[in-house]
């Protein structure tokens, strides 16, 4: 019965969504019937409710092993551990875009809840778009992936969740990336009630910021979980691998990278704002993009396991109507917002210009290199694929000026350029030279024969430098601020902590890559392998049962120092899992991190021969949690931004688009431009500038 | 006046910029397009004699031999078959008579070198590659059963 609930709940989801879409938007537009802009919140707040419903019916049929629905028998399995057979919910195709749907139906309500201080047209407007995004999604769940579809007779047992996904990871990895992908729904909502109102001002700006900062946050976190996932659980010890899957997610991220910093001048110099709507636009339809790639089937990736080409063309068409509709508004209000004054070079909105330009095409790039190989298989002119080289030698020169363009456009004020506060972060700059210099010359582990390595190099020196600068410069700019009376407000501290993320990123990749050390190599019982000074010893090889798993598992006692004084530091094991329901093998790697290294083992196939032999992979990499670790605080710097009280005022403070000179608005400008007058002319003139 | 001449100067150098990103980006995508040949292609010289390519197909049964860490295996398509050698750790899913991907280049003659075997996370699932390998093989003896 409860399959059959969720189905009805759905669909009455679905004319919510209607009604939400229609009536607060021409309550909003139309003077008679303005009283129907109230009916935005209670609609959001009701499609919530309907859709949380579902998605708890669905939910129970996991719990209660219920195989007679289609998609619960495709993957659960009454062996499967209670935990993944309730983020099962979000492995196949049905029930992520139910998650999709519950995900905006939650930023919705949120959108509902925190908005007490938006103009009513604003929020009816916005509620409205989001509501009729919703009815697309909602359509297509409803028509062609309904995940409440009944078989009979109802198998006795269910096939099984992919082993692959049989892991934490996987619990909090898609919901993350889906509250990303879904929130910048949010942005894209403002950009469209700006599009139908006319009215793009600071405040909106100011509006939009939060929100925009807390999917930015969330999309983060989610390609980071994922990233992490495919490190330790692919065992192929990668981290990046320029899958299409990732791609999907990194182009969206991109855009949205542009787009906060967009806003930012939008808000706080009422410049580049049709560049701004664009970019909220670009966003959210490279999410939609995302979701076509990755649910349509079209990939060849190690993420198809959930496809199915026919249901890619509703997406499509969808992505088709979303940016059709948005660009027809935006030719037609744009024209209004594009004559404001061309930024001054060499003041901090001419650094954002570049930031954005920068992202949009490494965007661009990301998309060409995606898309291109689908294009030419679809023309049926052949099968190709654009390998990782691309994107690294793409990607690298790219992302280098952008890292340079951080710091000083964050120590140069507004609307001026002021080199000498370029000047003052040099010091820190030839600091994080020297550092990464040295770093170069001694960072490597001690080598062997037969590893593969990648030395140290000039790469390595601009890495280290450019994240060295970025973290010595934000230090330096954090004491400066310090001594400043007044407290420079929770953004400003959320951009320290995301660019000391973005340094801690680079760092890590810069490390990784320059130090890292591989090896395969055939090991019997006894044998053992050096890689980076340290020594693996394989003690065992047996079988290990795990809940629905059989594993042969080996052992490997791990020994530091020279030889003849070494010490045991702890024993490794690494598995080959072979899952019961599917006989899919799984290799599991074993991991010793810390903060400074990981060593990581995975298992091969046994070979023949007498003695006994096994494959094994075996790396030292140098540095390689700082990635995740980078992420963690680009995510707490989002949250932090997300929080300001500045972006909560009222809206008469912030009605005012220009007169940021005065009052509380005035503190932020100088919070901006403070740290770059300390290093030479003085606070007052840096402010009034 | 002068300001125009600054946006002017602004705006060339920003087409400058773009147009220089563009050719590189366009450069390095380029040379790094990997095509993908089935065995009947490779063996028919279509595929390039030089260069990475990927070649695609059923790993051929009983034509798997390991010599330490280096593997020797047959890439079939049913029609033709091209040999693979490769040092390293084998994919999960790499198993005789299923789908596989190699990607590599050829040694002088017909004899390919592989960077990299690609086999994929799910026993039902086919490399569409491969696939489209078997397809066009199973094509080709459709075609020669016809005219005969």
């Amino acid at each position: 019965m409860w399959p059959e609930v969720g189905h009805m709940a759905l669909i009455m989801a679905a004319w919510v969504a209607v009604l939400q879409a229609v009536l607060p938007l021409w309550g909003s537009l139309s003077a008679r019937r303005a009283g129907w802009q109230a009916l935005a919140r209670p609609l959001a707040v009701l499609q919530l409710v309907l859709i949380v419903l579902a998605f708890g019916a669905l939910w129970h049929a996991f719990f209660v092993h219920d195989f007679s629905v289609k998609y619960v028998a495709h993957h659960s399995n009454t062996l499967l551990p209670t935990p993944y057979r309730l983020s099962a919910i979000w492995a196949g195709h049905e029930g992520s875009l139910l998650l999709w749907v519950l995900m905006l139906a939650l930023w919705s309500v949120a959108v509902a809840t925190f908005s007490r201080r938006l103009p009513q047209a604003l929020v009816a407007q916005v509620l409205g778009v989001m509501g009729a995004v919703s009815v697309g999604f909602l359509t297509f769940i409803l028509t062609l992936s309904n995940p409440f579809a009944r078989q009979f007779p109802a198998p006795s047992e269910g096939r099984d969740l992919t082993p692959l996904l049989q892991d934490p990871g996987l619990v909090i990895h898609p919901p993350m990336l889906y509250m990303g992908y879904v929130g910048l729904s949010v942005a894209f909502a403002f950009a469209m009630a700006a599009l139908l109102s006319g009215r793009l001002d600071a405040a909106w700006a100011r509006w939009a910021r939060p929100w925009t900062v807390a999917a930015w946050g969330f999309l983060t976190l989610g390609i980071a979980l994922g990233s992490w996932w495919a490190y330790y659980e692919l065992g192929w010890g990668g981290w990046w691998f320029w899958d299409p899957v990732e791609n999907a997610s990194l182009m969206p991220w991109l855009v949205a990278t542009a787009l906060i910093h967009s806003l930012m001048v939008t808000d706080k110099r009422d410049q580049f704002k049709a560049w701004t709507v664009l970019l909220a636009i670009g966003a959210f339809s490279l999410s939609l993009l995302g979701t076509f790639l990755v649910r349509s089937g079209v990939l060849t990736s190690v993420h198809a396991f959930a496809t199915d080409p026919g249901r890619g063309v509703f997406i499509l068409l969808f992505l088709v109507v979303v940016v059709g509709v948005s660009l027809t508004l935006f030719a037609w209000r744009a024209p209004q917002w594009a004559h404001a004054s061309q930024p001054v070079a060499g003041s901090r909105e001419s650094f954002l210009l570049l930031n954005s330009v920068l992202l949009v095409v490494a965007m661009a790039a990301v998309l060409l290199g995606t898309l291109y190989p689908l294009i030419i298989d679809a023309l049926n002119l052949g099968k190709l694929s654009v390998g990782p080289p691309y994107f690294d030698r793409v990607f690298v020169p790219l992302m280098v000026p952008l890292l340079l363009a951080m710091v000083p456009g964050t120590v140069v004020p507004w609307h001026v350029a002021r080199w000498a506060a370029v000047r003052s972060v040099l010091v820190p700059g030839a600091l994080a030279l020297l550092a990464a210099s040295a770093w170069a010359t001694w960072g490597a582990a001690p080598q062997d024969a037969g590893a593969v390595t990648t030395a140290g190099g000039w790469l390595t020196v601009m890495g280290g430098t450019l994240g060295g600068w970025i973290v010595l410069s934000g230090a330096w700019q954090i004491v400066q601020r310090l001594r400043l009376p007044g407290s420079p407000g929770l953004a400003w501290w959320g951009m320290q902590v995301a660019h000391l993320g973005v340094a801690v990123l680079v760092l890590g990749i810069t490390g990784v890559k320059s130090f890292q050390v591989e090896r395969d190599v055939r090991l019997g019982l006894g044998d053992s392998v050096t890689v980076a000074g340290v020594r693996y010893q394989l003690i065992g090889v047996d079988n290990h049962l795990g809940p629905n798993y059989l594993a042969l598992r080996a052992q490997m006692k791990v020994f530091e120092g020279e030889p003849g004084n070494e010490r045991e530091v702890g024993t490794l094991r690494p598995e080959k899992r072979r899952y019961v329901s599917s006989a899919m093998p799984m290799t599991e790697a074993a991991i010793d991190r810390n903060l400074w290294r990981d060593r990581y083992v995975s298992l091969g196939e046994p070979l023949a021969g007498e003695p006994p032999q096994w494959s094994f992979r075996v790396y030292h990499k140098p540095y390689v949690s700082w990635i995740w670790l980078g992420a963690v605080f680009m995510v707490l710097g989002g949250g932090l931004a997300a929080l300001d009280r500045r972006y909560r005022q009222a809206a008469s403070s912030a009605r005012a688009p220009s007169a940021h000179a005065d009052k509380g608005a005035g503190v932020s400008a100088l919070r901006g431009a403070a740290p770059a007058a300390l290093g030479s002319a003085g606070v007052a003139k840096g402010a009034v500038a | 006046m002068k300001s125009r001449h600054k946006r002017g100067l602004g705006i060339g150098l920003g087409l400058l910029l773009l147009c220089g990103a563009a050719y590189f980006v366009l450069n390095a995508f380029q040379s790094n397009l990997v095509f993908f040949f089935t065995p009947t292609q490779v063996v028919a010289g279509e595929a390039p004699k030089e260069g990475h390519f990927r070649v695609g197909g059923l790993v051929k049964a009983g034509s798997i031999q390991r010599d330490g860490m280096a593997v020797a295996f047959v890439v079939t398509d049913t029609q033709r078959e091209v040999p693979v050698r490769y040092v390293g750790l084998l994919p999960d899913l790499f198993k005789e008579g299923k789908g596989v991907v190699a990607q590599g280049r050829l040694d002088g003659g017909l004899q390919f070198v592989a960077s990299e075997v690609l086999a994929k996370h799910d026993e039902n699932y086919m490399p569409p590659e491969a696939q489209h390998a078997l397809d066009e093989a199973a094509k080709a003896r459709m075609g020669a059963a016809v005219q005969r």
